[in-house]
């Protein structure tokens, strides 16, 4: 399923290959698969009817280039159609003055309670606020001590009510007390509760008045299928909330989710939620987003993730290693561990342009490793940091011990060498170097 | 009424001459717990095949684009939904005039056809207690249809003891504390943080000594594509067949209704770690339609069991093939 969306893509540019221009007759059908390559991404069927009438209407005429194919630029007008629809730049918090006013909102699940602790960390650390969360969640069970434990952990001051049962008025009370608790920022979590339901909806609306918040967020899943229309449409008619956040898209969904809500309500996305950790939370990037729905890989998002994960003081030491010619197998280990972390193969090597599409009946092993990581422990801890003294001796013994052949001991340490000598060679250019070899396997596909 | 009786009664929903009246009322208040939720479901369904269909006696290309739209926006997804449009095609170059309530007892019986329930009559073993592990991705609902599930039992006189085994999110284990005390199920936890397969181990052992009758493993919320936590997942459920060798006797993967096609690959991936056995749509009280549950029967072949339609103890239904398609396309209201 993760690559259906780039699979359908190819084999609808196919019919455009080898045109001078983009006609409407050679158009039609891509569209009717782009169509559907949308609402399995879990867009709007609506929305996706809308976006691929306007994309025709621009591709329609255009030169195609000789450097380039019809599927490319498609691509391309694609891709800017669809960033542009989700708006052109991130959009920040509103921070007030005084006190700043959140109000977060959404379905049962979606991760509300969550978000309103990461969103406290974020602002205590990139805007020195003094966050107050308040727990207006009076019916589920727990919700009230699931704010309390986030609150601590993320160390911000928490406010509740444990025997009211009216969130309008613990609200209230909430803000008078962020004034004598010297707060400048108050977020208030609230309850799920599914759109039709009159009474919480009207609930919701009463706490909007009685607070009247710098900004109201609803949140929503990233897995949201057809729904998403009106979900958005009717917490947006009682709410007029400002923006949207989108949580879990650590998962594998195409999240077309974000494209629907905000072509029905035009809102901007403003957050994702990445993890469950209070650390898991990142500003929204429209043009990360268009790829991801549009499965052409998103590069940036696993250079990122690959960042987030290694070790910087690890990284400063293998780079270190790497510049005096000394990164032995005790570092190829580490880095493997370090892989290891950011999950599955499959997935990471899916996030590469060009790949996903090869690796869709491949059963990628997450076990991969496991024979790397024997072979390596059956190494002395000299071998590890010298490999050049791996001698066949060495290397038969090492075979023996980490029950493999003799072949596939010479196999890794020769991929071995040859990958420390490619990350010597990348140690100038860093990580544009990278960044533009990815982008190369882009263009030729 | 003795144990195995009793517990299948409570897991099929069948009823036996000795159930009381009690339960017959209860019965009719689910039913319309059912009809209510599952209102606004048809009147979306039912609403755009009127407009498509009403006053014409053919079904043109127009109708069946129409059609195709209903079904795709009730999550029935691509492969299902030509699926469907495939069999009334063939149907129409069949037989050129069909009216309109032709067309929605065709549609029906090819949704009906893809649609499994579950019926497997559970094979009992001499062992007790009957193990049920629950799992799926965040915020599903597991915590809450644990609850329902624990009720359900309960009211059959059937002893419960839950294992705590979400070790990690926040208050876990306080809302599964909540909610055995409002079941009368008996709970058995260890600290944030420990290991959930131990929790597991404790449960089994616990509930054995007690002499309890029915098991349920609430385990933490994970994406399916996190493949630590999936291993996490099948160790878990090893580890019970460790105190008892068939547990658990049940997998349920619980899916939340407002999922769109990402919920097959939940399907998939679970299935995959723990062998899943059944499925809990839950959230269908909503404005979601639920059409996720179609695909998947439809390509994985995993039968729908419960439905979920709210937030209480009683919003708990045994999935219902012909009830559930009969709801979405009645014409009474
Ligand atoms: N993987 C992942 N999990 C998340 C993310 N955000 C929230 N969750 C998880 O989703 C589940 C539901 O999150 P909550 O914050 O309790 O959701 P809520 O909207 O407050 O739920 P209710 O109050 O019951 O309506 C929890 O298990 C969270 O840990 C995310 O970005 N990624
Ligand atoms: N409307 C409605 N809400 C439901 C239903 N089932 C669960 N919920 C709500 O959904 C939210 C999440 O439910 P939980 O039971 O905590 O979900 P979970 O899967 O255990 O979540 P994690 O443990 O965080 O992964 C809660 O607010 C529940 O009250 C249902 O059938 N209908
Ligand atoms: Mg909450
Ligand atoms: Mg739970």
């Amino acid at each position: 399923m993760f690559q259906n969306l780039s699979e359908k893509l190819e084999r609808a540019f196919k019919t455009l290959k080898g045109r001078a221009t983009i006609s409407d007759i050679n158009v039609a059908q891509t569209m009717k698969e782009i169509r559907k390559a949308l609402i399995s991404a879990d867009v709007d069927y609506k929305t996706a009817k809308s976006f691929t009438d306007k994309v025709r209407e621009k591709a329609i005429g255009q030169k195609v280039l000789t450097s380039i194919e019809p599927g490319q630029l498609l691509t391309k007008i694609m891709k800017d159609e669809l960033a542009e629809l989700m708006g052109s730049e991130s959009t920040d918090i509103q921070i007030e003055r005084g006190l700043t006013k959140i109000l977060v909102a959404g379905l049962q699940g979606s991760g509300k309670t969550t978000f309103s602790g990461k969103l406290a960390l974020y602002l205590k650390n990139n805007k020195k606020l003094k966050p107050l969360l308040v727990a207006c969640d009076v019916y589920r069970p727990a919700a009230i001590d699931q704010l309390e434990i986030l609150s601590k952990q993320v160390n911000a001051d928490f406010y509740c009510e444990r025997d009211n049962k009216d969130p309008v008025n613990i609200s209230k009370n909430a803000i008078k007390f962020s004034k004598t608790n010297n707060n400048n920022l108050i977020i208030i979590d609230t309850a799920g509760r599914i759109s039709i339901d009159q009474e919480m909806m009207n609930e919701i609306g009463e706490i909007k008045k009685a607070v009247s918040p710098s900004e109201t967020l609803f949140v929503v899943d990233a897995m949201t299928g057809q729904d998403a229309v009106n979900t958005a449409k009717n917490f947006n008619e009682v709410l007029d909330f400002d923006g949207v956040v989108l949580t879990k898209l650590d998962g594998d969904t195409r999240g077309g989710a974000a494209l629907t809500i905000r072509s029905v309500v035009n809102k901007p996305i403003k957050f994702i939620g990445t993890s469950e950790k209070m650390e898991g939370l990142d500003v929204f990037y429209p043009d990360r987003m268009a790829s991801r729905i549009l499965g052409m890989g998103d590069v940036i998002s696993l250079v990122e993730r690959a960042q987030q994960q290694f070790d910087e003081d690890e990284a400063r030491k293998i780079q270190k290693k790497i510049a005096k010619n000394k990164f032995g197998f005790d570092d190829f280990y580490k880095q493997i561990q370090q892989i290891k972390k950011m999950g599955s193969m499959k997935d990471l090597v899916g996030m590469i342009p060009g790949v996903g599409k090869n690796i869709k009946d491949m059963d990628i092993d997450d076990d991969a490793f496991k024979s790397i990581e024997a072979i390596i422990n059956s190494m002395t801890p000299k071998e590890r940091s010298n490999p050049e003294i791996l001698n066949g001796s060495r290397r038969k013994r090492i075979a023996v011990g980490s029950g493999n052949s003799v072949s596939e001991v010479n196999k890794l340490i020769k991929q071995f060498l040859q990958m420390s000598k490619m990350m010597k060679m990348m140690q100038g250019g860093g990580k544009n170097r990278v960044m533009d070899m990815l982008n190369n396997q882009m263009q030729r596909r | 009424m003795n144990f195995f009786k009793k517990l299948k009664e409570s897991l099929t929903g069948k009823k036996t001459e000795d159930s009381g009246t009690s339960n017959q009322d209860t019965e009719k208040k689910s039913a319309e717990v059912l009809k209510k939720g599952l209102e606004k479901t048809k009147n979306s369904f039912f609403g755009n095949f009127s407009k498509s269909l009403v006053g014409k006696s053919k079904i043109s290309d127009q109708e069946l684009d129409s059609i195709e739209e209903t079904l795709l926006k009730s999550d029935i997804g691509i492969e299902t939904s030509l699926k469907i449009i495939d069999g009334l095609e063939n149907r129409v170059r069949k037989d050129k005039f069909i009216h309109t309530n032709e067309i929605y007892d065709f549609l029906k019986d090819e949704i009906k056809n893809l649609l499994l329930q579950n019926k497997k009559d559970y094979s009992f073993s001499d062992e007790k207690p009957y193990v049920i592990m629950v799992v799926g991705i965040n915020g599903v609902g597991k915590t809450t249809t644990i609850g329902k599930l624990a009720h359900q039992f309960n009211k059959n006189n059937l002893s419960v003891t839950i294992g705590a085994a979400d070790t990690f999110r926040a208050a876990a284990i306080d809302q599964l504390e909540v909610w055995s005390n409002r079941t009368n199920a008996k709970l058995i936890k260890q600290k944030m943080g420990s290991d959930p397969a131990s929790v597991c181990f404790d449960t089994l052992k616990s509930a054995k000594s007690n002499d309890s009758d029915v098991v349920i493993i609430d385990t933490a919320g994970r994406l399916h594509n996190n493949v630590n936590l999936m291993n996490e997942l099948t160790k878990i459920k090893k580890v019970m067949s460790k105190v008892s060798i068939n547990a658990p006797h049940e997998v349920i993967l619980v899916l939340d209704a407002t999922t769109g096609q990402n919920a097959i690959e939940q399907a998939k991936q679970f299935s995959k770690a723990t062998e899943v056995d059944c499925i809990a749509l839950t959230k269908l009280d909503g404005t979601a339609k639920g059409g996720i549950a179609i695909g998947i029967s439809d390509q994985l072949n995993i039968p729908i069991k419960y439905i979920g339609l709210g937030e209480t103890v009683n919003d708990l239904q045994l999935f219902d093939k012909d009830k559930f398609v009969d709801t979405l396309f009645s014409n009474e209201n």
